[in-house]
């Protein structure tokens, strides 16, 4: 194990994981009608392969990637699809593939181990792909791309995310803690997949028993490719660019992706899911979820089959008590806000919260800003919020751009500090939308224009070339008329 | 089931405005105590004025503007402008001008820009500035510093180096004379400890931050020693820089003041250093004996200038 | 003070002044930007709409009557009142509403053509001012979305009035 130089900015927070990771990993009963949302988070949708009525078991592929960003999805239960159309979701709402659980819990017999270690890369990737394999960090990115381009790249250092710096987040330390065989096994995977030479397991130093196990999963397997690093248990050191940095000491070039360093990030649950599919056959259909919050009953970590709808699992987690005020998917810094509890869960749910008011932090009246800078020092990409604040009140798209609002991650961090209680992240947000579009605009704009003078063009020569015609015409029919 | 939503993040420290100033307050204290104790209680009664004031031009402003009254009164900004003021000036002086200097502060140096945040120039000084230039005569009238309160006004050290200097006495010979304590002048030894006293109190809770503070004092001490060393009858040495006038006062709460002070940290130090050196040439050569006050003001002029181009390379951004 | 001061400091303060005026005058003169990339600047703010709403046949033409004075910044619909702000902030004048008389400022919309109704006549192709609508006479036209406008000018030539205007499908809600 090794320490490393940390972030010079971000915040040491209260992690609220001791209530969660009292109890061992668990795993959820499996829901009466599976929810399959076919933009599992990514934002690009997968396109069904079923039609209603079909018989599933689990692990059948009821949908496949359309785009880049969407990933194969599989059934969690064994049953018939009842329905495909368009039903709220965590993003709001989208199309959705719903299966009756007809409570046999029948494996797709297709379904079998892959010896990955006759595979040459590229048959390995696309059985990744095929399985469904998604950035189970939150991102729901298919993991095979990301480990393509890494290969494309020449990526030579696989890092696995396992800090989960979020508070409230802490799934992946109870998978680690169960699981780390998995764990390393999955790294070992996305090596060979990759093609990358070493690979760096990175947890925080407030993670101990999940280290442990981790070092002795490591050990056992007597593969030296595979190291561990204990980080400083700083927010939010956990988010890519920022872990790319503290683990290798580069910085990621802000328009290009970590590949364009050599490294390539994946989260521990992502190679977890795929030892589990290499040794299974079993495509993803479940993760591990952290349940938590002053609301629930029984705070937990459990594993739970995708599309499972979120009162079912906070039923199976004994549950509301108490006055849940805030229901929220996620951590405490990033966590969106659900207006109800019967949207599925999806790959990129990694956390369901049941907020009261005593977890919450309400908010005071918004005062102007009193530019005391507590909020540049706390920024992890090392932006001024104070200033994006000033412009983004004056909706000065120049200064936005040049303050660097593209660059911002939406940590929450200055958010955290800010006396004023200004809600800057959000505020952010709807900048970067505003921005989007307005760039959007833009480019659309400089197509028309150039199409435009394009066709001004055409029809210029257009008009010389009947002209040059009309004066031959004249000339040969005065050389051939009367003289 | 149904929730309220709200957006991220969901958990904040809860940092305040009031929070903020109340600590900033809390620092003042210590040199509230010596100053009183130095002074008399005639402290007590320009805090008084000042509090008053402020507070009632701060409700007349936000009525005229249309702001919520209670939000704005509560966060106690207010308040640290006129502590600061009644601090800086001489507890002589007639509580009208008090009031007086306390209102053009809050009207004139903060709400005629837009009110809490939209300052470009330290509300306390553009009060203290007004007063200086308008009433020279009350405002350099400080009493002799003791225990024994005597009618009896006397000049304080900068004010002796001044008159001194001119009258081509040397630096030795002048600081034999009744106004100087050991390291400078005698009141003021004490009030610029009590001052650092609250400024590290405030740099540990980390109210403030280092930059300003640190660059100060060293853009005061740096041409002190120099000059000091180059010609000791004529400049005074750092030393007595730092235990003189306002410096402590000036580097730990008035330069300070986030609203007009530059945002980055290189501009924060570009910003204090600047105010150190202008302080020691105003006291050196220019026509004033305590140049604190002008030198923010001089400075605060700057900010816009120092925020734009001392914006920190930002992460994954080339290294210019 | 007296003379012996008075004239040698009033020479001097009229000396500089006439330095430094004249130094201003040249730079002004011999710095100036770029007529043509003034055009250059104040179009690319522009929509691209190349509608003609503000009588101009075109935004580049419109671009040179604002860069040679003979148009007011207010009269591009399209644009709306982020493009006069912006023009304004660039060039230095006041910001204004849109000016009614030009056209009144909508949401950005796209032509969709009834093919029920189309009979192929090809009027509405070169009407076009990017060239958004392929098909060919006697074939059925359409209008590529992602390229349209929404300048209006395929509407007045089609004789079937099959050109209806709506919300692009990729509006954002």
């Amino acid at each position: 194990m090794s320490s490393r130089p940390t972030l010079p900015a971000g915040l040491r927070l209260d992690a609220r994981k001791t209530r969660p990771l009292q109890q061992p990993l668990h795993a959820a009963p499996a829901p009466q009608v599976a929810v399959l949302a076919l933009d599992q988070g990514s934002g690009e949708s997968a396109e069904p392969t079923v039609a209603v009525g079909a018989r599933v078991g689990i692990g059948t592929r009821v949908a496949r990637a359309v785009g880049a960003a969407a990933t194969d999805l599989h059934s969690p239960v064994a049953g018939v699809v009842v329905e495909i159309a368009a039903r709220p979701t965590v993003t709001g709402a989208g199309r959705c593939i719903s299966i009756e659980n007809d409570a046999t819990d029948m494996r797709d017999p297709a379904l079998l181990p892959v010896d990955w270690r006759s595979l040459d890369a590229s048959s390995l990737l696309d059985r990744l792909r095929g399985a469904g394999i998604a950035g189970l960090g939150g991102a729901a990115f298919p993991a095979a791309n990301k480990l393509a381009l890494a290969r494309a790249s020449a990526a030579a250092h696989l890092v696995l995310n396992g800090a989960e710096c979020e508070p409230w987040i802490c799934c992946d330390d109870a998978l680690m803690r169960e699981r780390a065989a998995d764990v390393v096994l999955g790294s070992q995977v996305m090596l060979a997949a990759c093609g990358a030479t070493h690979c760096t397991i990175a947890l925080e130093d407030d993670k101990p028993e999940a280290a442990a196990a981790i070092a002795a999963a490591i050990a056992a397997a007597r593969d030296d490719r595979v190291e561990l690093i204990e980080l400083p248990a700083i927010y939010p050191l956990g988010a890519e660019r920022q872990l790319v940095e503290a683990v290798t000491g580069r910085e990621v070039p802000h328009d290009e992706l970590p590949p364009a360093v050599g490294v390539v990030c994946q989260n521990v649950g992502t190679a977890a899911a795929v030892a589990r599919f290499v040794g299974t056959g079993e495509p993803v259909v479940s993760r591990i979820v952290t349940v938590t919050g002053s609301g629930v009953t029984r705070a937990g970590n459990v594993e739970v089959r995708i599309g499972t709808p979120i009162t079912d699992l906070i039923a199976a987690c004994g549950g509301y008590q108490g006055d849940p005020a805030r229901l929220i998917v996620g951590g405490a810094m990033t966590g969106r806000s659900l207006s109800s509890d019967i949207v599925p869960t999806t790959k990129a749910v990694n956390c369901v919260v049941v907020a009261t008011p005593a977890d919450l932090t309400i908010r005071g009246l918004e005062m102007p800003c009193i530019r005391c800078g507590d909020c540049a020092t706390a920024c992890p990409a090392r932006l001024l919020p104070q200033q994006l604040h000033r412009a983004a009140q004056a909706e000065d798209r120049n200064a936005l751009a040049q303050l660097g609002l593209a660059d911002c991650i939406e940590c929450g961090c200055c958010d955290y500090v800010c006396p004023s209680q200004i809600p800057l992240t959000a505020r952010f947000h709807a900048a970067r939308l505003q921005l989007q579009l307005h760039e959007a605009d833009r480019q659309r704009a400089a197509a028309a224009r150039e199409r435009f003078e394009r066709r001004e063009r055409r029809l210029a020569e257009q008009a010389e070339a009947e002209r040059l015609a009309f004066e031959a015409a004249r000339r040969r029919a005065r050389g051939a008329g009367p003289t | 089931m149904q929730f309220r939503t709200a957006a991220p993040p969901h958990v904040i420290a809860g940092f305040t405005v009031p929070h903020v100033m109340f600590q900033v307050l809390l620092a003042l204290a210590p040199l509230a105590a010596v100053h009183a104790w130095l002074f008399g209680a005639a402290l007590l009664l320009q805090l008084g004025v000042a509090a008053v004031t402020a507070l009632g031009c701060e409700a007349l402003a936000l009525r005229l503007r249309g702001r919520p009254l209670p939000q704005f009164l509560r966060d106690g900004s207010v308040l640290v402008t006129a502590a600061l003021l009644a601090l800086s000036v001489p507890p002589l002086l007639p509580w009208w001008l008090m009031a007086f200097g306390t209102a053009v502060a809050v009207l004139l140096g903060k709400h005629a820009y837009g009110g809490l945040g939209q300052n470009p120039f330290n509300p306390a000084m553009v009060g203290y500035a007004v007063l200086l230039v308008s009433f020279p005569v009350e405002m350099t009238r400080w009493p002799v510093p003791g225990p024994e309160w005597d009618a009896v006004t006397g000049a304080t050290a900068l004010d002796a180096l001044r008159t001194g200097l001119r009258q081509s006495y040397t630096m030795q010979e002048i600081a034999a004379g009744p106004a100087f304590g050991r390291l400078g002048d005698t009141g003021g030894e004490w009030l610029n400890l009590a001052a650092l006293l609250g400024g590290i109190y405030l740099l540990l809770r980390r109210v403030i931050r280092w930059q300003i503070p640190l660059a100060m004092l060293a853009g005061l001490a740096v041409p002190a020693m120099v000059m000091h060393g180059i010609d000791p009858g004529a400049h005074a040495g750092a030393a007595f820089h730092m235990a003189s006038g306002a410096t402590m006062l000036g580097a730990f709460f008035i330069a300070t003041d986030p609203v007009s002070a530059a945002t980055s940290d290189r501009g924060r130090l570009c910003f204090g250093a600047g105010i150190g050196v202008l302080t020691w040439v105003i006291r050196s050569w220019g026509g004033y004996p305590d140049g604190v006050a002008f030198a923010v003001l001089l400075m605060n002029l700057t900010v816009p200038l120092l925020d734009r181009y001392t914006v920190p390379r930002i992460h994954g951004h080339p290294r210019r | 003070m007296s003379g012996a001061t008075l004239l040698p400091a009033v020479g001097l303060a009229a000396g500089l002044a006439a330095v430094i005026g004249t130094a201003l005058g040249w730079a002004a003169s011999r710095l100036q930007p770029d007529a043509g990339s003034l055009v250059e600047r104040i179009d690319r703010l522009l929509p691209q709409t190349q509608c003609g709403q503000c009588q101009f046949p075109g935004c580049r033409p419109y671009a040179a009557a604002i860069a040679s004075g003979t148009a007011e910044i207010d009269r591009c619909p399209p644009g709306g009142e982020a493009t006069v702000r912006a023009l304004a902030t660039l060039l230095g004048r006041e910001p204004r509403p849109v000016d009614p008389r030009f056209g009144p400022t909508k949401a950005r919309q796209v032509a969709v053509i009834d093919e029920e109704r189309c009979i192929g006549c090809a009027l509405c192709l070169p009407a076009c001012p990017v060239d958004a609508i392929i098909g060919a006479p006697r074939f059925m036209h359409t209008v590529i979305e992602a390229q349209c406008t929404g300048c209006e000018l395929c509407l007045p030539p089609c004789p079937v009035d099959c050109i209806v205007m709506r919300a692009p499908t990729d509006a954002h809600q």
